[in-house]
Protein backbone atom coordinates (compact mmCIF):
# COMPACT_ATOMS: atom_id res chain seq x y z
CA UNK A 1 0.00 0.00 0.00
CA UNK A 2 1.34 3.53 -0.78
CA UNK A 3 1.31 5.85 2.54
CA UNK A 4 0.37 9.16 1.80
CA UNK A 5 3.93 10.63 1.32
CA UNK A 6 4.14 8.28 -1.53
CA UNK A 7 1.47 9.63 -3.16
CA UNK A 8 2.76 12.90 -4.74
CA UNK A 9 1.03 12.52 -8.49
CA UNK A 10 -2.79 13.83 -9.52
CA UNK A 11 -5.44 12.08 -8.11
CA UNK A 12 -8.50 9.95 -9.35
CA UNK A 13 -11.38 12.39 -10.35
CA UNK A 14 -13.81 9.09 -9.49
CA UNK A 15 -12.67 6.11 -8.03
CA UNK A 16 -13.24 3.57 -10.93
CA UNK A 17 -10.16 5.35 -12.75
CA UNK A 18 -7.68 3.49 -11.32
CA UNK A 19 -3.95 4.97 -12.00
CA UNK A 20 -1.35 2.14 -10.82
CA UNK A 21 2.31 3.60 -10.10
CA UNK A 22 4.79 2.68 -13.26
CA UNK A 23 1.92 1.37 -15.50
CA UNK A 24 -1.30 2.72 -17.70
CA UNK A 25 -4.34 3.67 -16.36
CA UNK A 26 -7.71 2.85 -16.58
CA UNK A 27 -10.92 2.03 -16.12
CA UNK A 28 -12.47 -0.88 -13.74
CA UNK A 29 -15.48 -2.25 -13.27
CA UNK A 30 -17.26 -4.63 -10.87
CA UNK A 31 -18.94 -7.24 -12.45
CA UNK A 32 -21.56 -9.42 -11.54
CA UNK A 33 -20.55 -13.18 -11.09
CA UNK A 34 -24.08 -14.29 -11.40
CA UNK A 35 -25.68 -12.37 -14.44
CA UNK A 36 -22.37 -10.18 -15.95
CA UNK A 37 -24.17 -6.74 -14.90
CA UNK A 38 -21.02 -3.93 -15.02
CA UNK A 39 -21.35 -1.59 -12.49
CA UNK A 40 -19.10 1.58 -11.53
CA UNK A 41 -17.84 1.38 -8.31
CA UNK A 42 -17.77 -1.27 -5.36
CA UNK A 43 -20.71 -2.50 -4.20
CA UNK A 44 -22.14 -6.03 -2.91
CA UNK A 45 -24.95 -6.72 -4.43
CA UNK A 46 -25.82 -6.91 -7.75
CA UNK A 47 -29.15 -4.49 -8.55
CA UNK A 48 -29.92 -6.53 -11.79
CA UNK A 49 -30.61 -10.01 -10.17
CA UNK A 50 -29.94 -9.23 -6.55
CA UNK A 51 -27.02 -12.10 -6.33
CA UNK A 52 -24.79 -10.74 -3.08
CA UNK A 53 -21.03 -11.31 -2.86
CA UNK A 54 -20.65 -12.07 -6.51
CA UNK A 55 -18.86 -9.09 -7.46
CA UNK A 56 -15.35 -8.94 -9.02
CA UNK A 57 -13.38 -6.05 -10.31
CA UNK A 58 -12.66 -6.18 -14.09
CA UNK A 59 -10.53 -3.62 -15.60
CA UNK A 60 -12.78 -1.97 -18.40
CA UNK A 61 -11.75 -1.76 -22.23
CA UNK A 62 -10.10 1.69 -23.60
CA UNK A 63 -11.98 1.10 -26.67
CA UNK A 64 -15.87 1.93 -27.25
CA UNK A 65 -18.84 3.13 -29.34
CA UNK A 66 -20.47 6.42 -29.04
CA UNK A 67 -24.35 5.46 -27.83
CA UNK A 68 -25.48 8.42 -27.82
CA UNK A 69 -24.40 12.56 -26.87
CA UNK A 70 -25.37 15.92 -26.52
CA UNK A 71 -23.38 19.51 -26.99
CA UNK A 72 -23.50 21.43 -24.21
CA UNK A 73 -23.18 25.45 -24.88
CA UNK A 74 -24.49 26.26 -21.30
CA UNK A 75 -23.61 25.63 -18.05
CA UNK A 76 -22.87 26.42 -14.52
CA UNK A 77 -21.09 29.57 -14.20
CA UNK A 78 -17.16 29.09 -14.51
CA UNK A 79 -17.38 26.10 -16.80
CA UNK A 80 -15.76 26.50 -20.28
CA UNK A 81 -18.48 25.82 -22.94
CA UNK A 82 -19.68 24.23 -25.87
CA UNK A 83 -18.09 20.65 -25.00
CA UNK A 84 -19.49 17.31 -25.59
CA UNK A 85 -20.60 15.23 -23.48
CA UNK A 86 -20.41 11.93 -24.42
CA UNK A 87 -22.26 8.02 -23.60
CA UNK A 88 -19.71 5.60 -24.44
CA UNK A 89 -20.66 1.85 -24.47
CA UNK A 90 -16.85 -0.15 -23.91
CA UNK A 91 -16.19 -3.22 -25.57
CA UNK A 92 -16.82 -6.11 -23.39
CA UNK A 93 -19.41 -4.33 -21.17
CA UNK A 94 -19.52 -0.95 -19.01
CA UNK A 95 -21.01 2.23 -19.91
CA UNK A 96 -19.14 5.19 -19.38
CA UNK A 97 -20.20 9.30 -19.85
CA UNK A 98 -17.23 11.76 -20.42
CA UNK A 99 -16.58 14.59 -22.44
CA UNK A 100 -15.68 13.87 -26.04
CA UNK A 101 -13.06 15.63 -27.31
CA UNK A 102 -10.39 16.17 -30.74
CA UNK A 103 -13.82 16.64 -32.48
CA UNK A 104 -15.44 19.81 -33.12
CA UNK A 105 -18.06 20.08 -31.56
CA UNK A 106 -20.46 20.22 -34.38
CA UNK A 107 -23.55 17.51 -34.59
CA UNK A 108 -22.35 17.30 -38.40
CA UNK A 109 -18.79 16.26 -37.86
CA UNK A 110 -19.87 13.79 -34.94
CA UNK A 111 -21.07 10.43 -36.33
CA UNK A 112 -23.64 8.28 -33.43
CA UNK A 113 -22.25 4.52 -33.24
CA UNK A 114 -18.75 5.76 -33.87
CA UNK A 115 -15.77 4.18 -32.72
CA UNK A 116 -14.04 5.77 -29.71
CA UNK A 117 -10.46 5.53 -27.87
CA UNK A 118 -10.74 6.03 -24.39
CA UNK A 119 -7.60 8.59 -23.35
CA UNK A 120 -6.75 9.97 -19.97
CA UNK A 121 -4.94 13.50 -18.90
CA UNK A 122 -5.12 16.00 -16.66
CA UNK A 123 -8.59 17.05 -15.55
CA UNK A 124 -8.45 20.60 -17.33
CA UNK A 125 -6.37 22.09 -15.02
CA UNK A 126 -8.99 21.42 -11.90
CA UNK A 127 -7.26 21.67 -8.81
CA UNK A 128 -9.28 20.20 -5.44
CA UNK A 129 -9.10 23.50 -2.11
CA UNK A 130 -6.08 21.70 -1.32
CA UNK A 131 -4.43 22.51 -4.54
CA UNK A 132 -4.14 18.40 -5.76
CA UNK A 133 -4.04 18.24 -9.83
CA UNK A 134 -6.70 15.23 -10.56
CA UNK A 135 -6.50 13.03 -13.68
CA UNK A 136 -9.49 12.37 -15.68
CA UNK A 137 -10.79 9.96 -18.49
CA UNK A 138 -11.86 11.32 -22.00
CA UNK A 139 -13.02 10.37 -24.90
CA UNK A 140 -11.77 10.94 -28.78
CA UNK A 141 -12.50 9.87 -32.18
CA UNK A 142 -10.61 6.50 -33.01
CA UNK A 143 -9.01 7.65 -36.06
CA UNK A 144 -7.90 10.06 -34.55
CA UNK A 145 -6.46 8.55 -31.44
CA UNK A 146 -4.69 5.89 -33.83
CA UNK A 147 -3.10 8.97 -35.53
CA UNK A 148 -1.70 10.12 -32.32
CA UNK A 149 1.84 9.78 -30.83
CA UNK A 150 0.93 7.11 -28.10
CA UNK B 1 -62.51 -2.22 -3.45
CA UNK B 2 -63.95 1.43 -4.31
CA UNK B 3 -64.09 3.23 -7.58
CA UNK B 4 -62.30 6.43 -7.12
CA UNK B 5 -63.43 9.96 -8.52
CA UNK B 6 -61.91 13.29 -9.21
CA UNK B 7 -64.61 15.31 -7.33
CA UNK B 8 -62.70 18.76 -7.66
CA UNK B 9 -59.60 19.91 -9.51
CA UNK B 10 -57.99 23.62 -9.92
CA UNK B 11 -54.78 24.85 -10.81
CA UNK B 12 -53.71 28.47 -9.87
CA UNK B 13 -51.86 30.09 -12.78
CA UNK B 14 -48.18 29.36 -13.11
CA UNK B 15 -45.90 31.80 -12.51
CA UNK B 16 -43.58 33.16 -10.34
CA UNK B 17 -44.31 34.46 -6.95
CA UNK B 18 -41.14 35.30 -5.10
CA UNK B 19 -43.31 37.19 -2.20
CA UNK B 20 -45.41 34.26 -1.21
CA UNK B 21 -44.56 31.20 0.72
CA UNK B 22 -44.87 27.36 -0.72
CA UNK B 23 -47.74 26.79 1.49
CA UNK B 24 -49.55 29.99 0.44
CA UNK B 25 -49.25 28.67 -2.79
CA UNK B 26 -50.97 25.52 -1.88
CA UNK B 27 -53.07 26.39 -0.15
CA UNK B 28 -54.80 28.69 -2.55
CA UNK B 29 -54.73 25.73 -4.84
CA UNK B 30 -56.25 23.42 -2.10
CA UNK B 31 -59.20 26.09 -1.80
CA UNK B 32 -59.74 26.32 -5.44
CA UNK B 33 -60.03 22.48 -5.34
CA UNK B 34 -62.16 22.43 -2.68
CA UNK B 35 -64.83 24.76 -3.93
CA UNK B 36 -64.70 23.10 -6.93
CA UNK B 37 -65.88 20.17 -5.62
CA UNK B 38 -68.29 21.73 -3.42
CA UNK B 39 -67.10 20.24 -0.38
CA UNK B 40 -64.79 22.07 3.14
CA UNK B 41 -61.99 21.21 4.52
CA UNK B 42 -64.01 19.57 7.40
CA UNK B 43 -64.93 16.95 4.90
CA UNK B 44 -61.44 15.80 3.82
CA UNK B 45 -60.60 12.84 5.83
CA UNK B 46 -56.68 12.74 4.93
CA UNK B 47 -54.55 14.98 2.99
CA UNK B 48 -51.53 13.79 0.61
CA UNK B 49 -49.33 16.72 0.08
CA UNK B 50 -46.29 16.68 -3.10
CA UNK B 51 -43.15 19.09 -2.69
CA UNK B 52 -39.97 18.51 -3.33
CA UNK B 53 -38.15 22.16 -2.76
CA UNK B 54 -39.03 21.88 0.95
CA UNK B 55 -39.76 18.05 1.37
CA UNK B 56 -38.12 17.77 4.87
CA UNK B 57 -40.16 20.70 6.01
CA UNK B 58 -44.09 19.66 6.60
CA UNK B 59 -45.34 21.35 3.41
CA UNK B 60 -48.78 19.72 3.76
CA UNK B 61 -49.60 20.01 7.70
CA UNK B 62 -48.44 23.70 6.68
CA UNK B 63 -50.73 24.39 3.52
CA UNK B 64 -53.45 23.32 6.72
CA UNK B 65 -51.97 25.69 9.28
CA UNK B 66 -53.92 28.30 6.04
CA UNK B 67 -57.01 26.54 5.23
CA UNK B 68 -58.04 24.50 8.64
CA UNK B 69 -56.36 22.47 11.36
CA UNK B 70 -58.74 19.77 11.33
CA UNK B 71 -56.57 16.83 12.51
CA UNK B 72 -56.49 14.65 10.13
CA UNK B 73 -53.28 12.36 9.05
CA UNK B 74 -51.42 14.28 6.16
CA UNK B 75 -48.56 12.61 4.27
CA UNK B 76 -45.82 14.95 2.72
CA UNK B 77 -44.50 12.85 -0.32
CA UNK B 78 -41.77 13.95 -2.59
CA UNK B 79 -40.63 11.50 -5.96
CA UNK B 80 -38.46 13.95 -8.23
CA UNK B 81 -41.04 15.35 -10.77
CA UNK B 82 -43.32 12.58 -10.40
CA UNK B 83 -44.18 13.92 -7.15
CA UNK B 84 -47.56 15.20 -7.46
CA UNK B 85 -49.01 12.92 -9.31
CA UNK B 86 -47.34 10.59 -6.21
CA UNK B 87 -49.20 12.93 -3.86
CA UNK B 88 -52.61 12.45 -5.94
CA UNK B 89 -51.81 8.25 -6.07
CA UNK B 90 -51.69 7.62 -2.46
CA UNK B 91 -54.98 9.58 -2.07
CA UNK B 92 -56.50 6.98 -5.16
CA UNK B 93 -54.91 3.98 -3.04
CA UNK B 94 -56.42 5.05 0.52
CA UNK B 95 -59.98 5.51 -0.84
CA UNK B 96 -59.94 2.85 -2.94
CA UNK B 97 -59.05 0.41 0.29
CA UNK B 98 -62.33 1.97 1.57
CA UNK B 99 -60.08 3.78 4.66
CA UNK B 100 -61.29 7.30 3.64
CA UNK B 101 -64.17 8.39 1.51
CA UNK B 102 -62.23 11.80 0.18
CA UNK B 103 -59.29 13.14 0.41
CA UNK B 104 -56.95 16.24 -0.70
CA UNK B 105 -54.11 15.94 -3.23
CA UNK B 106 -51.65 19.02 -3.20
CA UNK B 107 -48.67 19.37 -5.42
CA UNK B 108 -46.93 22.70 -5.13
CA UNK B 109 -42.97 24.15 -5.93
CA UNK B 110 -41.48 27.33 -5.71
CA UNK B 111 -38.36 27.01 -8.20
CA UNK B 112 -35.54 29.14 -8.83
CA UNK B 113 -34.52 30.53 -11.90
CA UNK B 114 -31.44 28.62 -14.41
CA UNK B 115 -30.24 25.08 -15.08
CA UNK B 116 -31.71 21.62 -12.87
CA UNK B 117 -29.09 19.28 -12.32
CA UNK B 118 -25.14 18.48 -12.73
CA UNK B 119 -22.84 20.35 -10.20
CA UNK B 120 -21.79 16.81 -9.18
CA UNK B 121 -18.52 16.95 -7.34
CA UNK B 122 -16.25 13.35 -7.00
CA UNK B 123 -12.84 13.22 -5.43
CA UNK B 124 -13.27 17.30 -4.82
CA UNK B 125 -13.48 19.04 -7.91
CA UNK B 126 -16.69 19.57 -10.11
CA UNK B 127 -16.85 16.71 -12.60
CA UNK B 128 -19.56 19.38 -15.04
CA UNK B 129 -18.14 19.60 -17.93
CA UNK B 130 -15.20 17.29 -17.30
CA UNK B 131 -17.36 13.82 -17.24
CA UNK B 132 -19.45 15.03 -19.73
CA UNK B 133 -22.57 16.61 -18.63
CA UNK B 134 -25.04 16.30 -15.63
CA UNK B 135 -27.54 18.92 -16.40
CA UNK B 136 -30.99 18.20 -17.40
CA UNK B 137 -30.90 19.90 -21.22
CA UNK B 138 -27.98 17.91 -21.99
CA UNK B 139 -29.29 14.57 -20.45
CA UNK B 140 -32.67 14.90 -22.27
CA UNK B 141 -30.36 15.88 -25.32
CA UNK B 142 -28.74 12.64 -25.27
CA UNK B 143 -31.91 11.14 -24.76
CA UNK B 144 -33.14 12.41 -27.96
CA UNK B 145 -29.89 11.84 -30.03
CA UNK B 146 -30.36 7.93 -29.10
CA UNK B 147 -33.77 8.01 -30.88
CA UNK B 148 -31.93 9.92 -33.53
CA UNK B 149 -29.66 7.05 -33.89
CA UNK B 150 -32.54 4.55 -33.96
CA UNK B 151 -34.68 5.92 -35.88
CA UNK B 152 -33.05 9.50 -37.49
CA UNK B 153 -35.65 11.53 -36.36
CA UNK B 154 -34.19 15.19 -37.07
CA UNK B 155 -33.70 18.88 -34.82
CA UNK B 156 -36.55 20.36 -36.59
CA UNK B 157 -38.52 16.87 -36.14
CA UNK B 158 -37.51 17.86 -32.36
CA UNK B 159 -38.35 21.50 -32.84
CA UNK B 160 -41.55 21.18 -33.80
CA UNK B 161 -42.74 19.80 -30.53
CA UNK B 162 -41.97 23.06 -29.03
CA UNK B 163 -44.30 25.22 -31.76
CA UNK B 164 -47.12 23.06 -31.18
CA UNK B 165 -46.87 23.57 -27.39
CA UNK B 166 -46.27 26.82 -27.14
CA UNK B 167 -49.31 27.09 -29.94
CA UNK B 168 -51.06 25.13 -27.60
CA UNK B 169 -50.29 27.41 -24.46
CA UNK B 170 -52.00 30.34 -26.19
CA UNK B 171 -55.31 28.82 -25.66
CA UNK B 172 -54.65 28.44 -21.93
CA UNK B 173 -55.20 31.50 -20.13
CA UNK B 174 -53.53 29.25 -16.77
CA UNK B 175 -50.17 28.77 -18.62
CA UNK B 176 -47.22 30.88 -18.05
CA UNK B 177 -46.89 31.64 -21.60
CA UNK B 178 -48.78 32.48 -24.31
CA UNK B 179 -46.55 33.34 -26.99
CA UNK B 180 -46.85 31.65 -30.47
CA UNK B 181 -42.74 30.00 -31.45
CA UNK B 182 -42.25 29.76 -35.16
CA UNK B 183 -40.23 26.91 -36.47
CA UNK B 184 -37.68 29.29 -36.97
CA UNK B 185 -37.61 31.04 -33.90
CA UNK B 186 -37.82 27.60 -31.82
CA UNK B 187 -34.52 26.44 -33.82
CA UNK B 188 -32.77 29.68 -33.97
CA UNK B 189 -33.00 30.28 -30.08
CA UNK B 190 -30.17 30.13 -28.21
CA UNK B 191 -28.63 26.69 -28.06
CA UNK B 192 -28.48 25.19 -24.45
CA UNK B 193 -27.57 21.51 -25.20
CA UNK B 194 -27.85 20.28 -28.88
CA UNK B 195 -30.34 19.08 -29.74
CA UNK B 196 -32.34 21.07 -27.31
CA UNK B 197 -32.31 25.01 -27.74
CA UNK B 198 -33.59 27.38 -24.83
CA UNK B 199 -37.54 27.37 -26.43
CA UNK B 200 -37.15 23.77 -26.07
CA UNK B 201 -36.69 23.56 -22.28
CA UNK B 202 -39.68 23.52 -19.85
CA UNK B 203 -40.12 26.78 -18.28
CA UNK B 204 -38.90 26.73 -13.98
CA UNK B 205 -42.24 28.49 -12.93
CA UNK B 206 -44.10 28.42 -9.15
CA UNK B 207 -47.25 27.14 -9.06
CA UNK B 208 -50.01 24.56 -7.35
CA UNK B 209 -52.44 22.23 -8.22
CA UNK B 210 -54.96 20.47 -6.58
CA UNK B 211 -57.62 17.88 -6.10
CA UNK B 212 -60.42 16.11 -4.38
CA UNK B 213 -60.57 12.11 -4.98
CA UNK B 214 -63.59 10.68 -3.47
CA UNK B 215 -65.10 7.38 -2.88
CA UNK B 216 -67.95 5.83 -5.31
CA UNK B 217 -70.26 6.20 -2.52
CA UNK B 218 -69.17 9.43 -1.77
CA UNK B 219 -69.28 10.70 -5.35
CA UNK B 220 -73.12 9.58 -5.73
CA UNK B 221 -73.75 11.21 -2.99
CA UNK B 222 -72.90 14.85 -3.42
CA UNK B 223 -73.09 14.61 -7.58
CA UNK B 224 -72.10 12.49 -10.65
CA UNK B 225 -72.71 15.72 -12.71
CA UNK B 226 -68.76 16.93 -13.27
CA UNK B 227 -67.25 14.12 -11.50
CA UNK B 228 -64.48 12.23 -13.44
CA UNK B 229 -63.17 8.25 -13.19
CA UNK B 230 -60.45 7.52 -12.08
CA UNK B 231 -60.11 4.59 -14.49
CA UNK B 232 -56.07 3.69 -13.98
CA UNK B 233 -53.34 4.83 -11.34
CA UNK B 234 -50.18 3.41 -12.04
CA UNK B 235 -46.48 4.16 -10.52
CA UNK B 236 -43.39 2.31 -11.37
CA UNK B 237 -39.45 2.50 -11.05
CA UNK B 238 -36.58 2.17 -12.55
CA UNK B 239 -35.92 -1.40 -14.12
CA UNK B 240 -32.23 -2.04 -14.20
CA UNK B 241 -31.13 -1.61 -17.38
CA UNK B 242 -26.84 -1.55 -19.12
CA UNK B 243 -26.53 2.10 -19.03
CA UNK B 244 -28.51 3.19 -16.14
CA UNK B 245 -25.58 4.91 -14.50
CA UNK B 246 -25.10 6.96 -17.16
CA UNK B 247 -27.97 7.76 -19.00
CA UNK B 248 -31.12 7.66 -17.05
CA UNK B 249 -33.48 5.38 -18.80
CA UNK B 250 -37.31 7.41 -19.40
CA UNK B 251 -38.08 5.22 -21.65
CA UNK B 252 -38.84 1.74 -19.92
CA UNK B 253 -40.28 2.77 -16.78
CA UNK B 254 -42.60 4.49 -18.90
CA UNK B 255 -43.86 1.75 -21.10
CA UNK B 256 -43.93 -0.58 -18.06
CA UNK B 257 -46.37 1.96 -16.51
CA UNK B 258 -47.98 2.65 -19.59
CA UNK B 259 -49.42 -1.31 -19.82
CA UNK B 260 -50.37 -1.23 -16.76
CA UNK B 261 -52.50 1.32 -17.09
CA UNK B 262 -54.13 0.41 -20.48
CA UNK B 263 -54.33 -3.45 -18.61
CA UNK B 264 -56.32 -1.65 -15.58
CA UNK B 265 -58.78 0.36 -17.34
CA UNK B 266 -59.49 -1.82 -19.88
CA UNK B 267 -58.72 0.35 -22.82
CA UNK B 268 -55.94 0.71 -25.50
CA UNK B 269 -53.92 3.71 -26.48
CA UNK B 270 -56.56 4.02 -29.24
CA UNK B 271 -59.19 4.53 -27.16
CA UNK B 272 -57.25 8.03 -25.49
CA UNK B 273 -58.95 11.19 -26.60
CA UNK B 274 -56.18 13.09 -25.51
CA UNK B 275 -52.49 12.91 -23.74
CA UNK B 276 -50.80 15.29 -21.21
CA UNK B 277 -47.36 14.17 -20.76
CA UNK B 278 -43.84 14.83 -19.44
CA UNK B 279 -42.75 17.34 -22.27
CA UNK B 280 -39.70 18.36 -19.79
CA UNK B 281 -37.88 18.80 -22.84
CA UNK B 282 -38.79 18.97 -26.54
CA UNK B 283 -36.98 15.63 -27.28
CA UNK B 284 -38.38 13.87 -24.79
CA UNK B 285 -42.18 14.44 -25.55
CA UNK B 286 -41.09 12.33 -29.02
CA UNK B 287 -40.01 9.41 -27.37
CA UNK B 288 -43.17 9.54 -25.19
CA UNK B 289 -45.23 8.83 -28.42
CA UNK B 290 -43.41 5.28 -28.77
CA UNK B 291 -43.34 4.66 -24.62
CA UNK B 292 -47.29 5.59 -24.32
CA UNK B 293 -48.30 3.39 -27.88
CA UNK B 294 -49.30 6.61 -29.23
CA UNK B 295 -47.70 4.82 -32.44
CA UNK B 296 -45.40 2.44 -33.81
CA UNK B 297 -41.73 2.11 -32.77
CA UNK B 298 -39.83 4.59 -35.11
CA UNK B 299 -43.06 6.94 -35.80
CA UNK B 300 -43.14 9.67 -33.55
CA UNK B 301 -41.23 12.13 -36.24
CA UNK B 302 -43.95 11.47 -38.38
CA UNK B 303 -46.39 11.75 -35.68
CA UNK B 304 -45.29 15.09 -35.25
CA UNK B 305 -44.66 16.01 -38.81
CA UNK B 306 -48.05 15.28 -39.76
CA UNK B 307 -49.82 17.17 -36.69
CA UNK B 308 -51.36 13.69 -35.46
CA UNK B 309 -50.45 15.12 -32.19
CA UNK B 310 -51.80 18.97 -32.24
CA UNK B 311 -55.00 20.06 -31.21
CA UNK B 312 -57.55 18.60 -33.69
CA UNK B 313 -55.66 16.06 -34.57
CA UNK B 314 -56.06 11.93 -34.54
CA UNK B 315 -54.47 12.22 -30.62
CA UNK B 316 -53.89 15.63 -29.01
CA UNK B 317 -50.90 15.98 -26.51
CA UNK B 318 -50.28 18.26 -24.48
CA UNK B 319 -53.29 20.95 -25.42
CA UNK B 320 -52.70 22.90 -22.32
CA UNK B 321 -49.18 24.06 -23.91
CA UNK B 322 -47.24 21.21 -21.72
CA UNK B 323 -44.45 21.74 -19.23
CA UNK B 324 -42.61 23.54 -22.43
CA UNK B 325 -45.09 26.70 -22.42
CA UNK B 326 -47.77 26.01 -19.55
CA UNK B 327 -44.31 25.94 -17.14
CA UNK B 328 -43.01 23.15 -15.03
CA UNK B 329 -43.08 23.11 -11.39
CA UNK B 330 -41.87 20.40 -10.45
CA UNK B 331 -44.07 19.20 -7.22
CA UNK B 332 -46.86 20.53 -9.08
CA UNK B 333 -46.86 18.94 -12.95
CA UNK B 334 -48.53 15.86 -12.00
CA UNK B 335 -51.69 17.13 -10.69
CA UNK B 336 -51.88 19.97 -13.49
CA UNK B 337 -51.88 17.67 -16.16
CA UNK B 338 -54.61 15.53 -14.43
CA UNK B 339 -56.42 19.00 -14.20
CA UNK B 340 -56.06 19.17 -18.16
CA UNK B 341 -57.52 16.23 -18.35
CA UNK B 342 -60.45 16.25 -15.96
CA UNK B 343 -61.02 19.99 -17.33
CA UNK B 344 -61.03 18.15 -21.21
CA UNK B 345 -63.50 15.56 -20.17
CA UNK B 346 -65.65 17.89 -18.39
CA UNK B 347 -66.08 19.65 -21.56
CA UNK B 348 -64.72 22.73 -19.77
CA UNK B 349 -61.57 24.06 -21.76
CA UNK B 350 -62.60 26.86 -23.61
CA UNK B 351 -60.74 27.87 -27.19
CA UNK B 352 -58.79 24.32 -26.31
CA UNK B 353 -61.76 21.87 -25.76
CA UNK B 354 -60.69 18.52 -27.59
CA UNK B 355 -64.28 18.17 -29.10
CA UNK B 356 -65.95 14.98 -27.58
CA UNK B 357 -63.46 14.29 -24.86
CA UNK B 358 -64.03 10.62 -23.05
CA UNK B 359 -61.24 9.41 -22.20
CA UNK B 360 -57.93 10.58 -21.16
CA UNK B 361 -54.42 10.20 -19.95
CA UNK B 362 -51.30 11.81 -18.03
CA UNK B 363 -48.19 11.17 -17.49
CA UNK B 364 -45.14 12.65 -15.06
CA UNK B 365 -41.45 11.17 -15.24
CA UNK B 366 -39.19 11.95 -12.30
CA UNK B 367 -35.40 11.04 -12.81
CA UNK B 368 -34.34 8.94 -10.73
CA UNK B 369 -36.57 7.53 -11.97
CA UNK B 370 -40.19 7.41 -11.37
CA UNK B 371 -43.28 7.20 -13.40
CA UNK B 372 -46.67 7.86 -12.83
CA UNK B 373 -49.34 7.32 -15.14
CA UNK B 374 -53.54 8.07 -14.73
CA UNK B 375 -56.02 7.00 -17.50
CA UNK B 376 -59.21 9.40 -16.44
CA UNK B 377 -62.75 9.16 -17.64
CA UNK B 378 -65.65 11.06 -18.11
CA UNK B 379 -68.66 10.14 -15.93
CA UNK B 380 -71.42 12.29 -17.36
CA UNK B 381 -73.34 11.59 -20.88
CA UNK B 382 -72.24 14.53 -23.47
CA UNK B 383 -75.15 17.37 -23.85
ZN1 LIG C 1 -26.30 -9.87 -11.16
Amino acid sequence: MSSEAERSGPLPVVPFLKLPPGAEPYLEGHACGECEAVFLGARTVCSRCGARDRMETRRLADVGTLHTYSIVHRSFPGIEVPYVSAVVDLEGGGCVKGNLIGVEPDPEKIALGMRVQVVYGDALGRKDRDGNAYTSYFFEPRAAADGSAR
Amino acid sequence: MSGVYVLGIDMMKFGRFPDRTVPQLGAEAALMALDDARVTIQQVQAVYCGNIGEANAMVGQRVLHQIGQTGVPVVNCANACATGATAFREAWVAIRAGLYDVALAVGVEQMGRGLLGGGAKAGGISTEGLLGSGTMPAVFGEAGLEHTRKHGTTFEQFAKVSVKNHHHSTLNPKAMYQLETPLETVMGAEMIAYPNTKLMCSVNVDGAAAAVLVSERKARELGLARAVRVKASVLTSDPWQARDLVLPDVSTCTRNAAAQAYEMAAIGPGELDLVELHDCFATAELLHYENLGLCDDGQAGRLIDEGETALGGRIPVNVSGGLLSKGHPLGATGIANIYEVCTQLRGEAGKRQVAGARIGLTHVIGLGSACGVHVLERVAQAS
